[in-house]
């Protein structure tokens, strides 16, 4: 017991320390991609679902991991610069005598805002759902979108 | 059973909390960049068969991997990891799903069966006649 504890090595077969250097690196990239453009902190809202948001010149992409929903239980609704997206996940009932062994997969309500950066066009947006991936597109509002602007 | 109903009924209509996606270690040597998750399962059984769902949103039919070895059941399903744009917020990554089983009982590989709806994986596992409960009648003399 004593010449463990005295010893005190570290513990070597923790996994692969690879693996800790790669989420390292790509916490670090993520940074500094934020930092370079001046963008919001990384940490999520803390709301249901967790959201990407993306843009190119034309669009705003929306994107959120809802698996086991359908489209008919999803309701998403905009503003100028605002998006709602609320709903209900149910899991069924998978008969009476049924004996669990782990169930980690959740059910309930949720209700998500989303801020836009811009404005956008809120009568062209489009949301498809395909293997349980929420993603939606909108586009921006004119006054919004990069214009080149040529050299005389 | 009316405390099962009861609890069941209140699940539904509580919000959902924020639970982060499961990060892990690929099994051996990384091939591929990017990070790997565990999704979250709901496993059961009744009967005659044990089932395992599994939520792999981004995960076709095509892109999922089923296999039984050594009483080990391997689920893996990869993912497109392609986003239109510059990223504006990001609250999840997006990796493969991997998971590994023990089956504790013997199953019948023949008939299994399973299905992809949703990003939600569905294995249907039937047990085999004798890891079946039986019932056993005491005898008297």
């Amino acid at each position: 017991m004593f010449p463990k504890t005295f010893i005190d090595f570290p513990e070597w077969n923790v996994g692969n320390p690879f693996l800790d250097f790669e989420r390292m690196r790509r916490d670090m990239n993520r940074l500094a991609e934020r930092f370079g453009k001046g963008l919001p902190s990384f940490s999520t809202a803390g709301v249901f679902p967790l959201t990407n948001v993306t843009e190119d010149g034309n669009n705003y992409y929306i994107r959120a991991e809802l698996p086991g929903m359908k489209t008919e239980d999803i309701e998403i609704s905009a503003t100028n610069s605002n998006l709602s997206i609320s709903g209900q996940r149910i899991i069924p009932r998978e008969g009476d005598n049924v004996r669990y062994h782990r169930r980690e997969r959740e059910a309930g309500k949720f209700s998500r805002m989303i801020s836009l950066p811009g404005s956008i066009d809120t009568d062209k947006v489009e949301a498809s759902f395909m293997d349980g991936i929420l993603t939606i597109v909108l586009p921006k509002s004119e006054p919004m979108k990069p214009k080149q602007i040529e050299v005389k | 059973m009316a405390y099962i109903l009861i609890k069941e009924d209140k699940m539904e209509n509580r919000d959902i909390q924020v639970q982060g996606k499961k990060e892990i270690e690929a099994q051996g040597e990384l091939t591929q960049e990017g990070p790997f998750f565990v999704p979250n399962v709901d496993i059961f059984e009744d009967n005659d068969n044990l089932v395992l769902l599994a939520d792999m949103p981004g995960v076709s039919k095509d892109n999922v991997d089923i296999r039984i070895e050594d009483g080990q059941l391997r689920i893996q399903g990869k993912v497109s990891k392609e986003t239109p744009g510059d990223y504006v917020l990001s609250e999840y990554s997006i990796g493969d799903y991997y998971s590994n089983f023990a089956l504790s009982i013997i199953i019948d590989q023949s008939s299994i069966q399973a299905s992809m709806k949703n990003g939600v994986l569905r294995i249907v596992l039937p047990k085999s006649d004798k890891s079946k409960p039986r019932k056993i009648t005491i005898k008297s003399n």
